[in-house]
């Protein structure tokens, strides 16, 4: 199986300050990577590097085997890497349905049509359909978002991401500020992701990465310290030191 | 030189000359006037269209004092100063807070607004004439600098500004007030958990920026006229100056008014058929090259 | 509430899709009733009635950026004078005298100035959008100023004849023709604007408004669908140009101004942001307004107006037609 997304000894420095050192991941279809590390240790810096939304000093992202590196976010999106946000974005006046017939459409390179109403396209109303089902939105498809539970908004921007049928998702706390009541509802999504899909996960809650993740990849001080199974991570004593040593700090700070 | 070419040398001399000091003093009346916007939009990120109101309304209280109740130029000055300032706290106090942190649009309606009723107020007390505030002896006529002679009050409106420029400055490095106004600028919120009252800063630097607007309005009467219309006509001029330096620089606004007032002046001078025609093309060049001004701060 | 949403009305309830077509004949209808009323109360003032149209159109247009997009503009009168030039000139100096050509060298026009003006625009945010919008209505202005050969210059272009419609109706003293013309030309650009608003193409242009960052981690291109929306905006507006240019049979500086840009906007902002009805309203409300108090005094009509937008920001930020559509759903007792 050929690889469909690397990241090639990725390296970014903020005046003298090094936040991204050389960092190298390979994933292939069907992947479910959790990417972890304390507070600081560059995972945004990290993300908007391979989202195209920074330029690396050096290094190489490529997606299916081309080179990205040079194109911005929108292009590399239309080539199948898409994000979530840590914190929801979404259209507060549109409805669940709204959202995904725009992606859809967007997928499909119709939105630049002046005319028609995405309600007279079948295979569009087919898809948000089975979108909405498959993540248990169909009964507030045509409420406004503003309108609708946190929750569910998370669900939705799951569903918004799938609607873009990416070859590489990179999901950014899937479920950060959702109620611990809600949480099962977004596991579940996460455990329904299309088999094929690269999944790139970035989490804090270490119970979601354990259930989530077959490899949890490390990021300390702008490197990876650990790449292997998430049996492993807690035994290393690379990732106890970097973990409890921010924990201790974070402590005297707070 | 006994040259030839000596006359025609020292007339294009003249002119340079001449350009030179009336875009200086276009663009010290500038500064003055457009600085308060400039530190105030910084701090407060309203987009206020109201500003030239401010320097208008100066600018009749003072011709007024002058002309009707016989008033020195310097009392004058004064009273109008702090008539524009008693003017606007109210203002402050009941509209201009309603628009902090709102979406530009409606900033921008509100103080359209605000500019229309007081074009129409000032009309309706004072006529739509021009109005014109005397000139004290020692600023009328011309003030001989050796090589050439220079009109007085061009002279007053390039020393307000230097003097303007030079006092805020020492207000804003020197002061404790300048390092809460600068605290405020960079992070309303974090100046705010520190202690400072930033509702103290934005009031006072709102008086600040108005009473320069009046200083600004009076002192360049004879190059900006006071007519009804006056906060209409220049409302764009003052918004770009503070587009084209950078919202809160007051380096930056300084650059501006002499850059743009370089621009104005040459033009006119040279092609007056184009009228603003290159005035407005720079305002384009420079704010599409650099969006947050020339020395704007990056957000 | 910063949102203002006419969507609201276009959106289908659950339980009836259609609705939204029930909706839009009933507005169209009310649309040809007030025209029709208008033409038999005020059969002496048809020029004013004209006159109101042609802006209605650029108030129309400037919605379509401002309103549906999101992009705030004090220069927006370059499109509409753009237009108004475009088909003066073809008229005066090319001998297109056709009131239909006319109209589309007009939409031409205005499409041009719409692609410079947000090429231009579209490079800023915020402040600095809006100083280069006035930057470029200032630089319309000026370059309409000096090219005097063609636009006559501060004295206007006038000279302008066009022929009958259709080669039967002539325009008239009393300008019974021009406000048919004028009526049908806003009718066909209202239906237009409805379809466009509700396609895929302007649901992008509502998610651009809401969160440009979310529309371009959907691979869809902000600039590209602002730029496009502006060509249709400047099509809009051109039209109204032109439509003013062939009632009027003159076009002046005026057509250029930041004056009208402002007026326009503000207009737009009393009827409500982001409706194609709000858009209407405002206009005619304004305009009404404003030849019943400026007949009596200028000034006095400076200050209403200020007031009049001070109080629409303080207690009706969406509008008189958003207020109008809030009351009636509380009025219902369906908040929901």
């Amino acid at each position: 199986m050929s690889p469909v997304f690397q990241v090639q000894n990725l390296n970014k420095a903020f005046g003298g300050l090094a936040v991204t050192q050389d960092v190298s991941i390979t994933m292939n279809p069907g992947d479910r990577v959790a990417l972890i590390g304390p507070n600081g240790a560059g995972k945004t810096t990290f993300v908007n590097l391979v989202t195209g939304h920074l330029d690396p000093d050096s290094g190489k992202v490529l997606l299916g085997g081309n080179d990205v590196t040079s194109l911005g976010p929108t292009p590399r999106v239309r080539q199948g890497l898409v994000r979530s946000f840590q914190v929801t974005r979404l259209f507060p006046d549109m409805t669940p349905e709204e959202h995904l017939a725009l992606a859809v459409m967007q997928r499909t390179g119709r939105t630049g049509a002046i005319f028609g109403h995405y309600q007279a396209k079948a295979d569009v109303m087919a898809e948000v359909a089975e979108l909405l089902r498959t993540l248990g939105l169909d009964h507030i498809a045509t409420r406004k978002v503003a309108e609708i539970a946190y929750g569910q908004q998370r669900l939705l921007e799951i569903a918004l991401a799938l609607a873009l049928k990416p070859k590489v998702l990179l999901l950014d706390e899937p479920a950060a500020g959702v109620p611990q009541s809600d949480t099962p509802r977004i596991e579940a999504a996460l455990a329904g992701l299309p088999s094929d899909l690269a999944v790139l996960m970035i989490e804090h809650d270490m119970d979601l990465v354990f259930r989530f993740a077959r490899r949890v990849i490390v990021l300390a001080a702008g490197a990876i310290i650990f790449d292997g199974s998430p049996q492993d991570v807690t035994r290393d004593a690379r990732v106890r030191e970097a973990y409890l040593g921010s924990y201790a700090n974070d402590r005297s700070a707070a | 030189m006994p040259d030839a070419s000596g006359p025609l040398l020292d007339q294009s001399m003249q002119t340079v000359l001449s350009v030179g000091i009336d875009a200086l003093a276009y663009g010290m009346v500038l500064f003055v006037i457009s600085i308060g916007l400039s530190v105030t939009m910084g701090l407060m990120r309203v987009v206020n269209l109201a500003h030239g109101a401010f320097a208008m309304i100066g600018g009749y209280i003072a011709s007024y004092a002058t002309q009707t109740l016989g008033f020195g130029y310097g009392v004058a000055i004064l009273a109008a100063v702090v008539g524009t300032i008693i003017i606007a706290i109210p203002v402050e106090r009941f509209l201009y807070r309603r628009i902090y942190g709102a979406p530009e649009l409606t900033q921008v309606l509100m103080t359209i607004g605000i500019t229309f009723c007081v074009i129409g107020i000032a009309n309706y007390v004072f006529g739509p004439t021009l109005k014109t505030i005397p000139l004290p002896e020692t600023l009328r006529g011309p003030v001989d600098l050796g090589f050439r002679s220079i009109a007085a009050h061009k002279l007053f409106a390039i020393a307000c500004g230097v003097a303007v420029a030079g006092a805020l400055w020492y207000l804003i490095e020197r002061t404790s007030f300048g390092v809460k106004l600068r605290a405020s600028v960079d992070n309303a919120a974090m100046a705010a958990s520190l202690g400072v009252r930033t509702r103290i800063v934005y009031a006072v630097s709102f008086a600040v920026a108005v009473g320069l607007a009046a200083f600004g309005g009076i002192v360049g009467a004879e190059l900006l006229p006071i007519e009804p219309y006056y906060a209409l006509r220049y409302m764009v001029t003052f918004l770009v100056v503070v587009s084209v330096g950078g919202a809160g620089s007051i380096p930056g606004a300084l650059l501006a008014c002499l850059l743009l007032g370089a621009i104005d002046t040459t033009g006119r001078y040279l092609l007056p058929e184009y009228g603003e025609f290159f005035f407005y093309l720079a305002v384009i060049a420079i704010v599409c090259v650099f969006p947050r001004g020339l020395l704007g701060r990056r957000s | 509430m910063a949102a203002i949403e006419t969507t609201s009305a276009a959106k289908p309830e659950a339980a009836a899709r259609p609705n939204w077509l029930k909706r839009d004949l009933l507005g169209l209808a009310v649309i040809l009733a007030v025209a029709a009323i208008g033409y038999f109360l005020f059969p002496n003032n048809l020029a004013l009635l004209t006159r109101i149209l042609g802006v209605a159109l650029l108030v129309l247009s400037i919605d379509l950026v401002t309103g549906f997009c999101g992009v705030a503009t004090l220069g927006h009168a370059a499109l509409f004078g753009a237009g108004a030039y475009a088909s003066g000139i073809a008229a005066v100096h090319f001998g297109i005298t056709d009131p239909l050509l006319m109209v589309v060298v007009g939409a031409i026009g205005g499409a041009v100035a719409g692609i410079v003006s947000g090429a231009v625009i579209l490079r800023g945010h915020g402040l600095a959008q809006l100083v280069l919008s006035i930057a470029v209505v200032h630089l319309f202005h000026e370059a309409a100023n000096k090219a005097s050969v063609y636009t006559g210059g501060s004295d206007g272009l006038s000279g302008i004849s066009p022929d009958p419609i259709f080669g039967i109706f002539a325009f008239d003293l009393w300008g019974r023709t021009a406000y048919g013309f004028a009526v049908a030309l806003v009718v066909i650009a209202f239906i237009v604007l409805r379809l466009i608003t509700r396609s895929p193409f302007g649901m992008l242009c509502r998610g651009i408004k809401e969160d440009p960052i979310r529309i371009r981690a959907m691979g869809a291109s902000v600039q590209g669908t602002l730029l496009k929306m502006y060509v249709i905006s400047g099509a809009v507006a051109g039209t109204g140009g032109a439509l003013n240019a062939i009632s009027t049979q003159v076009v002046g500086l005026d057509s250029l101004s930041f004056t009208l840009s402002a007026e326009a906007l503000v207009m737009l902002v009393l009827g409500g942001t982001g409706s194609l009805y709000g858009a209407l309203i405002g206009t005619v409300s304004f305009m009404w307004f404003e030849d019943f108090v400026s007949a009596a005094n200028p000034f006095h009509w400076l200050t209403i107006v200020g007031a009049l937008l001070i109080a629409v920001v303080l207690f009706a930020p969406r509008g008189l037609y958003g207020t109008a559509l809030t009351l009636a759903d509380r009025f219902r007792g369906n908040g929901k």
